[in-house]
């Protein structure tokens, strides 16, 4: 009689922990070179697209005939490209103070669209955020810190500081029957402003902290208007925005100084001029000073500058990027239950959750390298490549940068991510793929190629999967700056992160589904 | 050649996906046009929409569902075989893909013309209430107006040539989910690449070779002058497209094993 030992591998059983999940889905990936070569040149093209959009755009600036060195846009104190053009008449003062002054009229013209070519058409008026009122800066150089208290064309009385900052006060315009008072005191380096209907009853509007300002700072009476937006179509289909020329003219009153301020007459500057070719002046602030009466001219504008082109403007071709980071996303799943791998992956790892939550782990973790490489890659190249041609950018903080260059990685991952769960969904390639396409890139096509009218644009990045695009944002939109804020000039109607948000609901709402569906059919 | 045609019929009648698509197309393109009919509002007199082009918005979503429908005709045989049966019963290659081309046309010239009229119509019905009236410069949508009848039909040849397109590419590149990518890729990434660039001369040159910018041409109605290409042309554009990837994809057939 013998016995017949049954065969026994020598081989240990293998455990079937989530680590051990991941490393066999990652092996799968790793292994087909379609997808490896997939991945790369969805990298490849998103870097390649980003260079040739630099090489291409070449900008110059000229007076007329003659081509000129361009005009280096001032930086503000929180880092930010800012206009800093305004007509300024001021004295010194010495440590702490305050300056008053009555605002009785406003009036200006208005540039507006030619109606015969060639011929200017002006009308009179003020545009709703000509400013003018007191101001104390730190210096009269372009981009240094102040504080101002301004009445306004059409927003009423304002108190801003350091240009992204503002605060509204009382509403309303100024006339001479009903001029207001508008104060602005100097403490250390605090400020605040008040404002009165009538010159005795008070009303504070605001107060800023202009840190690191000197002791001797510039205080005065200012006015400036920014130019008027008009904003057409272009022959293909894109919009065309033109600011044109308009100025503000404020007549100012019972200006009284406290403090150690300089005496002698007021100095004027007309801060952030420049000049034609023959050297005069284009289009000059001014002011008549008679008797304790200012009447102050200014063009241009104290805010940040949206001239220039966003850092984001680089990553366009991460569009492309994303249309192959979905196909292979969706083949990673698809590709399994077309060859019946599906089968031998749920042999091999029943917990078909888990299975689950290791592959798109995988497709996340890959397409965030991928995307992280090729993003980081085309910024850094793409801005240096814009800044030697000539190009103006819009300077930001290293962290807003790098918010961009990981959250389109972050996008790129939670879009793979969706997809894939729609590939499990479906089980078929095609409609996945279509669905995912539909769904992330049609609505963001739809939205920025003036397909759709803003409110239709702005809707469909705030609902669709599409709203991750947002985290590109590198500029913020300002409410004190008009400005055509448009999907198509890459301003998002949902913040950076939440936009995020908005894709990611979606995709862990597919995923959900996907888990779902997996678990309740047979594979 | 009409033996291929009845096979090729018979083989995308009796499959279930193609009527649920065809049905998927003539739904989301007409739920698009009249959402975004519905979207658009003209307050003032002289607004400046195109208000037939903004009842046809739909195909935009359209073409993606007629785009699946086509890679599916051919990629679908690749993956499960069938590819190879037919070629043994009809051993003339590009004699069958024109059949196939005949047969998915007709069908997406059929769907489509029910899409689109219904598009037209829900615009018709929808606009006047958004503002869109005679007395802001805005005559009812009515297809015996030349213009709206030339966008209007010019939509439904969009659809079927970019059904065309999508064969071709789906015959040469025979995977589903990388064609797919492909077309979706040429339909809805080159309009984007034109605002990347600066430079007008490219972009003109670059709407006049994107597809769906050139061919979608022929939707328009209003300011046709300031287009880089006239509404026809740009259909024959999208046209030369698509008859260039039938014949790379016709050549590829022939020379390649299945």
């Amino acid at each position: 009689m013998t016995t017949i030992t049954p065969y026994r591998s020598d081989l240990r059983a293998g455990r079937d922990g989530f680590a051990q999940l991941l490393r066999a889905e990652w092996t799968k990936f790793r292994t087909v070179r379609g997808w490896m070569i997939g991945m790369t040149a969805a990298a490849l093209v998103t870097i390649l697209l980003g260079v040739l959009f630099a090489a291409g755009s070449h900008s110059s600036c000229s007076k007329g005939p003659i081509e000129v060195a361009c005009p280096v846009t001032p930086v503000g104190p929180g880092g930010e490209a800012v206009d800093d053009r305004f007509y300024f008449v001021h004295k010194s003062l010495t440590g702490d103070g305050s300056i008053t002054a009555r605002v009785n009229t406003m009036t200006g013209q208005i540039r507006k669209p030619d109606v015969t070519p060639g011929v200017r058409n002006v009308i009179s008026g003020v545009v709703p955020w000509a400013k003018a009122g007191v101001l104390i800066k730190e210096s009269t150089k372009q981009g240094s810190a102040y504080a101002a208290l301004m009445v306004t064309g059409s927003h009423g009385v304002r108190m801003q500081h350091n240009f992204t900052e503002d605060v509204a006060g009382r509403p309303g315009g100024v006339s001479k029957e009903s001029p207001r008072w508008l104060r602005l005191t100097r403490s250390g380096d605090t400020l605040t402003g008040y404002e009165s209907a009538d010159g005795t009853n008070w009303t504070k509007v605001g107060t800023a902290r202009l840190a690191g300002l000197p002791s001797t700072v510039r205080v005065g009476l200012f006015a400036t208007s920014p130019g008027d937006l008009t904003v057409g179509q272009a022959a293909i289909g894109g919009v065309t925005a033109a600011a044109r020329f308009t100025e503000v003219t404020a007549v100012m009153d019972q200006v009284d100084l406290q403090g150690a301020v300089s005496g002698g007459p007021w100095s004027h500057d007309d801060v952030g001029v420049v000049s034609d070719v023959d050297g005069t002046p284009h289009h000059p602030g001014g002011v008549v000073e008679s008797g304790g009466t200012f009447t102050v001219t200014g063009v241009g504008d104290m805010a940040p500058g949206t001239e220039g082109m966003a850092i984001e403007r680089t990553l366009t071709g991460a569009l492309s990027g994303l249309i192959v980071v979905i196909v292979m996303a969706v083949m990673f799943i698809t590709a399994e239950y077309r060859r019946g791998l599906i089968r031998t992956t749920l042999i091999a790892a029943p917990g078909r959750g888990r299975m689950l939550a290791a592959k798109a782990t995988v497709i996340a973790m890959v397409t965030f390298v991928t995307g992280l490489i090729a993003a980081a890659v085309t910024v850094e190249v793409g801005t240096r490549m814009l800044r030697a041609n000539g190009n103006p950018l819009l300077p930001v903080s290293p962290l807003t940068e790098l918010r961009v260059v990981v959250g389109t990685a972050a996008f790129l991952a939670v879009a793979a991510v969706f997809a894939l769960a729609l590939g499990v969904v479906f089980r078929r390639s095609v409609a996945a793929v279509v669905t995912a396409i539909v769904l992330i890139v049609l609505p963001y096509v739809l939205a920025t190629t003036s397909v759709l009218p803003l409110s239709g644009a702005q809707w469909l990045l705030r609902l669709t999967p599409a709203a991750g695009f947002a985290i590109q944002q590198s500029v913020p939109e300002y409410a004190h700056v008009l400005g055509y804020y448009a999907p198509q000039m890459g301003y998002y109607p949902l913040a950076p992160w939440a936009g995020l948000a908005v894709t990611c609901g979606y995709a862990a709402l597919a995923l959900g589904l996907a888990a779902f569906l997996l678990s309740r059919r047979d594979a | 050649m009409r033996q291929e045609l009845h096979a090729e019929w018979t083989k995308l009648r009796t499959l279930a996906g193609t009527r649920r698509l065809l049905f998927v197309i003539i739904m989301l393109t007409v739920a698009l046009s009249a959402v975004a009919s519905a979207a658009v509002t003209c307050p003032t007199a002289g607004c400046d929409h195109d208000a037939a082009k903004l009842s046809l918005t739909g195909i935009q979503l359209g073409q993606a569902v007629v785009a699946m429908l086509a890679v599916l005709a051919i990629s679908g045989e690749y993956s499960t075989g069938t590819i190879r049966t037919t070629l043994t019963a009809m051993p003339r290659r590009t004699t069958v893909l024109a059949a196939k081309a005949v047969i998915l046309a007709g069908l997406t010239l059929a769907a489509g013309t029910v899409a689109v009229l219904a598009s037209v119509l829900a615009g018709r019905l929808i606009l006047p209430g958004n503002g869109f009236t005679p007395a802001h410069g805005h005559p009812l949508l009515s297809l015996a107006d030349g213009p709206t009848l030339r966008a209007a039909a010019g939509s439904v040849l969009y659809l079927a040539l970019i059904a065309l397109l999508s064969l071709g590419v789906a015959t040469a590149v025979r995977d589903s989910a990388v064609s797919i990518g492909l077309v979706l890729a040429l339909l809805y990434f080159l309009p984007t690449v034109i605002y990347m660039i600066s430079d007008p001369d490219w972009q003109r040159l670059l709407w006049q070779i994107s597809p769906t910018n050139a061919g979608l041409a022929i939707q328009t109605t209003t300011h046709l002058s300031s287009l880089p290409l006239s509404p026809w042309a740009g259909l024959g554009v999208l046209a030369a497209w698509a008859t260039a990837a039938l014949l790379g994809g016709g050549l590829l057939l022939r020379l390649r094993d299945a």
